[in-house]
């Protein structure tokens, strides 16, 4: 129940797709969607294969809850190993994809070796062939997904696609579904174009059932009541969006700016929520249209978003003046912010064509602003750039390099490259703001002193999805923290991250956790599958994700010394807000959290911790 | 009193949790296939449209069902399928001018809205109060009065940044009644 009980696994290099049951054993102890598949992922890889060979595996899957009624419940993540960090890599998205396979009857699709040439899954309950992409190759995410669905002359045909970008092998190309959609990070969608496999269109219509009906209507129905009361998730979101926070980390001190050079940005508000809801004076309209949900989800924080059509970058191309996915926090601060650009529109352009072309926005914001540093200290010149002017705050900048990366030509090829192989191409490794090659998003680390060891320790490179401490160091949830202490830090990174695997591996959506604790998921998970799920059996198979994804990256090559921070952040001060004078004191929280972890002080799992987990 | 399914189309956020009360209380699954309510995103212009059979007064369907499989429940106002009667001919599905009949090709019958006995499921799901269940003669009375207080107890909307105006395309113009104009059914 709740899980379907079958996988699909498409081997590329034969052509062949095959039903399998599920390994409920596994289930049992990783749940499902991230843990579970990346158990499947370091069973069935060598951890050290190059991430862009046939050797890969990538894996689509849901959770127990996708596709069920319970709030947010639509989650789907791409996990393998990722092609800009060579480490696991998991990647999570909304939308309707993944309700769309959980309703096709299948938990996940694992992709293994590589296609000949390029082929898209079309998947409709017991129908499973890979077809000929041939006539989609070399198009956009949008136009594969409009021609996939005419093609098969259905319009409710769920599409996960790559795009140019993809096939080029970009190292931060995502995989994006539902057109605005993305399993966003690590370079997902390099992974999916080396396999020659263009996209995953999906029809499901076999149904869904849970348990035991009654108590999961019961739980489910206070997880609502829960989310629709909280501040953050019944007022907060729907309202203004992850965008509320743009002003708010701003004033803080924490809103990285010029890649790291400085740690507030001047033009904050008008890259706001607040500034994408108010009436612009050319057409009387605001930037925002309207906000929007994801399958099943209850707090609606999607941001759609229209470019004033008198705007350079679209007045003279109606494709762009649509109504389309609008600009969240991450991605306004990394087009905005982190490159110096103010320019509202600008960002919004920026973001519909890493949409259009599957470009993380957070990646390729933030090696843009390296690149743009490069540029101001003369490392890089116009000759480069193809006489395009890499200067900081330049919104022409912003928008060329973001079509141009989107189809991996021209300087946008070196851009695509991620700032770690292109500062070190520059002779200027310390320039990339990254860890584990992924580079960091919105939050400076100097003014949020847990984010450092969050990021450090992220077993994907730079994230803040796998333990924001944001909520408790600057929102007060569940307790307010001072971000500008290390002290306590350990743990409650720790706290997070174990918390955090449990949320993404039960198919729900992250942010249900600023008003749900995992007593509010367990009832839920438990009503809906069997396993007996409680709180603290959450919070062991979060933490023995934690490891597993550990072990991943240990066995990958990875050690201690890639549990750090760039030199920026370690040394140079931030310029000016509450955290002025403040460094991140790394070196302070990492023994600890190693000592919390039941890990050795070169960062291993102790064999007790091993033995303690069932790993 | 006849009550009517209202629904407000600026409010819906396209979340499909009425798709999925509708397809588990009558098919006892989780599958938006299923449903008889369904929501349309008009993806270009940000919005999001729920609709479902209108119960008309004098029914296509009804009147074209050469079996009499579909009668009124006198509680309600619904025009209900009888599964029993129903042959699959699938004559409604093309006498219904909103295409709110549909086939189910697992059942061999076709699928509509039977107001749930009166206490609509879709109703209850709809986290922002897009889709109410009132009383019948209110039917289209906020509309002739923009801005004047809505008789509807409609619930907390989360946002008010929504967008008015209607909608052009997608075929819709040329329907008797299009969906995205608040329309009551009953």
């Amino acid at each position: 129940m709740a899980w379907a009980g079958k996988i699909l696994r498409v081997d590329l290099t034969k052509g062949t797709c095959k039903d399998e049951p599920l390994r409920m054993d596994w289930a049992k102890l990783y749940l499902g969607q991230r843990g579970l598949a990346t158990k499947y992922l370091a069973e069935e890889i060598d951890p050290k294969v190059d991430p862009l060979s046939p050797g890969n595996k990538l894996i689509m899957t849901t959770g127990p809850l996708t596709g069920t009624n319970a709030s947010t419940a639509g989650r789907y993540s791409v996990v393998t190993k990722g092609a800009l960090t060579g480490a696991i890599a998991c990647s999570n998205s909304g939308g309707f994809f993944g309700n769309e396979m959980k309703n096709a009857g299948y938990d996940m699709i694992i992709f293994e070796g590589r296609s000949a040439k390029p082929v898209y899954l079309y998947l409709s309950n017991d129908v499973a062939k890979l077809m000929d992409a041939a006539e989609f190759w070399g198009k956009s995410v949008w136009d594969t997904e409009e021609g996939i669905k005419a093609k098969h002359q259905d319009p409710l045909i769920r599409v996960a696609s790559i795009g140019v970008s993809g096939e080029k092998g970009v190292r931060f190309a995502c995989v994006v579904n539902d057109m605005h959609r993305a399993a966003g990070r690590s370079g997902v969608g390099a992974v999916m174009g080396s396999k020659n496999l263009k996209a995953v269109a999906i029809r499901g219509t076999v149904g869904i059932k849970v348990r035991d009906f009654k108590a999961f209507q019961a739980a489910v129905a206070k997880g609502k009541k829960v989310l629709a009361d909280n501040a953050v998730t019944g007022q907060g979101l729907p309202k203004y969006g992850t965008q509320v926070l743009m002003n708010v980390i701003n004033e803080v001190g924490a809103l990285p700016t010029r890649n790291h050079r400085d740690s507030q940005f001047e033009d904050a508000n008008n890259i706001s929520a607040e500034a994408m809801a108010a009436k612009r004076p050319t057409d009387g309209k605001a930037n925002l249209v309207t906000n929007a949900a994801c399958f099943a989800c209850t707090i609606a924080c999607g941001r759609v978003s229209q470019i004033d059509r008198t705007h350079y970058t679209v007045a003279e191309r109606p494709k762009y003046q649509i109504a389309s996915g609008g600009l969240e926090y991450e991605a306004a601060w990394a087009l905005g912010a982190a490159t110096g650009v103010g320019d509202l529109d600008a960002l919004t352009f920026a973001n519909f064509v890493c949409n259009e072309q599957g470009l993380d926005p957070i990646s390729f914001g933030a090696t843009l602003g390296a690149a743009m540093e490069l540029y101001d200290m003369g490392v890089i010149t116009s000759k480069d750039t193809g006489g395009i002017e890499l200067k900081f705050g330049n919104p022409k900048a912003l928008t060329e390099m973001a079509e141009l990366t989107g189809r991996g030509e021209g300087f946008g090829a070196v851009l695509g490259m991620g700032s770690k192989l292109m500062c070190e191409k520059y002779g200027k490794p310390e320039l990339a703001m990254a860890v584990k090659g992924q580079e960091f998003p919105a939050y400076d680390s100097r003014g949020i002193q847990g984010m450092g060891l969050t990021y450090a320790t992220s077993n994907r490179g730079a994230c803040h999805l796998r333990s924001y401490t944001v909520a408790s160091e600057i929102l007060g949830i569940p307790e307010k923290t001072d971000p500008l202490k290390a002290e306590g830090k350990a743990g409650l990174v720790k706290a997070f991250q174990d918390a955090t695997a449990a949320f993404d591996s039960a198919g729900i959506c992250i942010f249900t956790s600023f008003a749900w604790t995992l007593d509010v998921v367990a009832p839920q998970l438990d009503a809906a599958c069997e396993g007996g799920w409680t709180t603290q059996k959450l919070l062991e198979v979060g933490e023995r994700i934690w490891n597993l994804e550990r072990q991943f990256n240990l066995k990958a090559g990875f050690t201690a010394k890639d549990d750090t921070l760039p030199p920026r952040l370690l040394k140079e001060a931030a310029k000016s807000g509450p955290a002025k004078g403040l460094v991140n004191q790394l070196g302070q929280m990492l023994p600890e959290y190693y000592q919390l972890r039941g890990w050795t002080k070169d960062g291993v799992p102790s064999n007790e911790t091993i033995k303690r987990l069932a790993l | 009193m006849m009550m009517a399914l209202h629904i407000d189309p600026k409010k819906c956020t396209g979340c499909l949790q009425c798709e999925l009360a509708c397809s588990y209380d009558n098919e006892g699954v989780f599958n938006p296939a299923k449903s008889r309510i369904k929501v349309f995103n008009f993806h270009d212009e940000g919005r999001f449209v729920p609709y479902t059979c209108t119960q008309c007064a004098e029914a296509w369907c009804q009147q074209a069902c050469p079996v009499d499989a579909i009668s009124v429940d006198a509680k309600t106002g619904a025009k209900v399928v009888s599964d029993s009667l129903c042959v699959g001919c699938k004559v409604c599905t093309i006498a219904c001018p909103f295409g709110t009949v549909n086939y189910n090709a697992s059942t061999g019958k076709v699928l509509k809205c039977d107001l749930c006995g009166g206490d609509p499921e879709c109703a209850k799901a709809c986290p922002t109060g897009a889709i109410t269940y009132v009383d019948a003669n209110w039917t289209g009375l906020e509309r002739c009065a923009p801005g004047r207080q809505k008789p509807t107890p409609a619930r907390a909307q989360p946002t008010d940044l929504g967008q008015g105006g209607h909608h052009h395309g997608m075929g819709w113009k040329n329907s008797p009644r299009r969906p995205d104009q608040g329309h009551v059914q009953g």
